[in-house]
């Protein structure tokens, strides 16, 4: 059976649709990513799924339980992590980590040792009497996620968790989601970062409310028609114009590199050159290369060549 | 599993760990400290002493043109009256009318060249008062003053008038024996406290109370709360908790203060005191919550809080205008200011020591107010965004 299932699922606010006929499933003990830009509705569909937003229409299943009608049962399963930090500042982190206990009801036989483990988890442990505000933004992240796993919930939602996290952070981030995929937690993540969503097991990619794909990482980069082509030259961003114009295939750059997808490697590779080359501009390199998720979004959104 | 109904149940855990939190940030809060312990304490001091009506000293004006016994008489009853206080004699009514425009006296009396001449051959005579009119209230009262100091010198003058024509005094026909009950000495500060503290309570729980929700909304930590298991139940009676609980310590202190600071005594039952403080308390913490919860931003939340409950309990309540001195709208207005029926409540039990016998209608009333404020506080929580 699936964990989450939705069906349709949409939400307008007034005139302006955020989510708009979502129709995804994620099995039991998976890590699914939401993969999109800023108001792309990751963060509507978290709510949604969570039972604290109603869709518009559609509907939506988590753990067999209907996110409308069955919201507040739908609520003793999940931890949610909200995108801004939901803990309080004022109350240390021992006390943020109780007081979700105790709402979550998590017995108090136990409780210190089920604590201890997260604690030790996320790397909190020196810090437990430290003041929830004075602890680093890779820290909060970890506490947050300290609080949504207090009462082992079966699925976990969580919203751009590691946004504005260090990398060694965000490193520790997921070694610990990694840990309770081992336990059969079933976890839905969004992100804005590419290179985090490579790390999920499948992933949709979300746009202006829409599923563009969903798939495994491998799968989605294989909706890549063509090949992709490595340019290295002199001058990245007046080459890309330049291969822009020559209508060559579409054509994204990526600081000094740019990708151009080419129908067929072989003339892509001859045209790239010529036209460059008209211009008086010559190529370092030029190759063949695996697409990464960037491409894959670059490529599918209408107009996104960035 | 026996989860899907379990959650929809009343745990008082629940409660008990929001009551905690709750208390943590007001303790871990200095601001909130401060509202909740020193401004009740300094609205009491300043409102108590400041907020007097007694009138006395009034700064007065005698221009004597007359410059005989009879009109000295009448000016040394001026500067007798506690009332009263010679500050200026000016010579001129242009100097009279400096005098009361820059403010150095309140009322002028002037005393005509014949005033003397008349009143010895036992004529009628004029004297001409002049007062600052611009606060209404207490020109009305110096001007009675004013005016029983000259009608005891008039009567004064006649008695004599009488006793030299029918060789004895007369017998005056009316006698007034004035005798003030409940507060004999009749100083308004044994029946401003009362009503002052009906005030405060009002302000300061609807103050404190009107963040503790809109906060939760402002931080982002409200979403988080919604997606728990926590019922609005649980959710508002755990933030009422700390609250009540500063409510009812602010309440003590205030009534120690008005008894050994002011010196006010209580002639009602402590017991019904605290009780029926306790009922109000609840339904002015009630309506905090439920203005932080409609308003949903902090500054929003406490300025409309204080719109919504000290201006009218300061104005309406009876606490600082006399109900029945209001236009008939008004006084329609006053029956839906829950501060009224506590204003009402307290001055009878503390000047007269009324119970409930009395003011039953009034406890009655405010239990109402209580009861309908919590179940709305209860039922404006959705565990929704939208």
């Amino acid at each position: 059976m699936d964990t989450i299932r939705t069906l349709a699922l949409t939400r307008r606010f007034g005139e302006q649709v955020a989510l708009d006929q979502l129709t995804l499933s994620v099995a039991e003990g998976e890590i699914f990513g939401l993969v999109g830009p800023d108001g792309a509705g990751k963060t509507t569909t978290m709510r949604l799924l969570t039972g604290i937003l109603a869709p518009s229409s559609g509907e939506a299943w988590v753990d067999g339980l209907h996110v409308v009608r069955e919201a507040e049962p739908i609520k003793e399963r999940i931890g949610y992590m909200s995108q801004r930090f939901g803990l309080y500042p004022d109350l240390t982190v021992l006390e943020n980590l109780d007081f979700y206990a105790d709402l979550y009801e998590v017995p108090t036989s136990g409780r210190g040792a089920r604590v201890d483990r997260l604690l030790a988890f996320s790397n909190l442990a020196p810090f437990k009497r430290r003041l929830a505000g004075n602890l680093s933004g890779g820290m909060k992240q970890k506490l947050g996620l300290a609080c949504a796993l207090v009462h082992t919930p079966r699925v976990l939602f969580l919203d751009e968790p590691t946004n504005g996290v260090d990398p060694v952070s965000r490193r520790d981030f997921w070694r610990i989601l990694y840990q309770l995929q081992q336990e059969r937690v079933t976890i839905f993540v969004s992100t804005a970062y590419l290179d985090e969503a490579e790390r999920c097991n499948r992933i949709g990619l979300l746009h202006q409310g829409r599923l563009l794909a969903c798939d495994t990482v491998d799968g989605v980069k294989g909706l890549l028609e063509g090949t992709l082509l490595e340019v290295r030259c002199d001058t990245p961003r007046r080459a890309a114009g330049i291969l822009r114009s020559a209508d060559l295939g579409r054509v994204a750059l990526f600081g000094d590199r740019i990708h151009v997808l080419a129908g067929d490697p072989d003339r892509g590779r001859t045209a790239i050159e010529g036209a460059l080359r008209a211009e008086g501009i010559s190529c370092h390199s030029l190759a063949a290369i695996e697409p990464t998720l960037e491409d894959v979004f670059t490529s599918t959104l209408p107009g996104g060549d960035a | 599993m026996s989860g899907a109904r379990s959650t929809t149940a009343f745990r008082p855990r629940r409660l008990a760990a929001v009551a905690r939190k709750e208390f943590i940030h007001v303790l871990r809060d200095p601001r909130a400290l401060g509202i909740a312990i020193v401004l009740p304490m300094i609205m009491l001091l300043i409102f108590g002493y400041a907020l007097t009506m007694d009138l006395d000293r009034v700064p007065l004006a005698v221009w004597d043109q007359s410059r005989t016994p009879q009109s000295r008489e009448l000016v040394s009853r001026f500067e007798g009256s506690r009332y009263f206080s010679l500050v200026a004699r000016p010579d001129s009514y242009r100097e009279v009318e400096a005098s009361l425009a820059g403010g150095r006296t309140m009322m002028a009396v002037v005393i005509p060249v014949e005033f003397g001449r008349r009143v010895a051959s036992g004529r009628t005579t004029a004297v001409q008062v002049l007062a600052d009119g611009s606060d209404a209230n207490t020109t009305t009262l110096a001007l009675s003053y004013a005016e029983s100091v000259v009608r005891g010198y008039s009567q004064e003058i006649l008695v004599e008038r009488i006793r030299r024509l029918t060789g004895r005094p007369p017998a005056l026909p009316l006698d007034l024996r004035f005798r003030s009950w409940f507060n004999t000495d009749m100083e308004s500060r044994i029946f401003i406290v009362p009503g002052l503290i009906a005030v405060i309570m009002m302000l300061i729980t609807a103050l404190l109370t009107s963040l503790t929700v809109a906060r939760e909304w402002e931080t982002g930590t409200m979403e988080q709360l919604v997606s728990t298991p926590l019922r609005g139940t649980e959710l508002i009676l755990g933030k009422l908790v700390p609250y009540f609980t500063i409510g009812m310590l602010d309440m003590l202190l205030s009534v120690l203060a008005g008894r050994f600071l002011f010196g006010v005594p209580i002639r009602g039952s402590l017991v019904l005191l605290f009780l029926v403080s306790a009922i109000y308390l609840v339904g002015a913490l009630s309506l905090g919550i439920l203005i932080s919860a409609k308003a949903k931003t902090q500054l929003l939340a406490s300025q409309f809080a204080f719109v919504a409950t000290f201006l009218p309990a300061f104005l309406l309540s009876g606490f600082m205008f006399d109900i029945r001195n209001m236009p008939k709208a008004l006084q329609v207005l006053t029956y839906l200011i829950p501060a009224r029926y506590f204003v009402a409540f307290l001055r009878g039990l503390y000047l007269k020591g009324t119970g409930l016998a009395q003011l039953w209608p009034e406890c009655l009333l405010m239990v109402l107010f209580g009861a309908l404020m919590l179940l709305a506080a209860i039922h404006s929580f959705r565990k929704r965004l939208d």
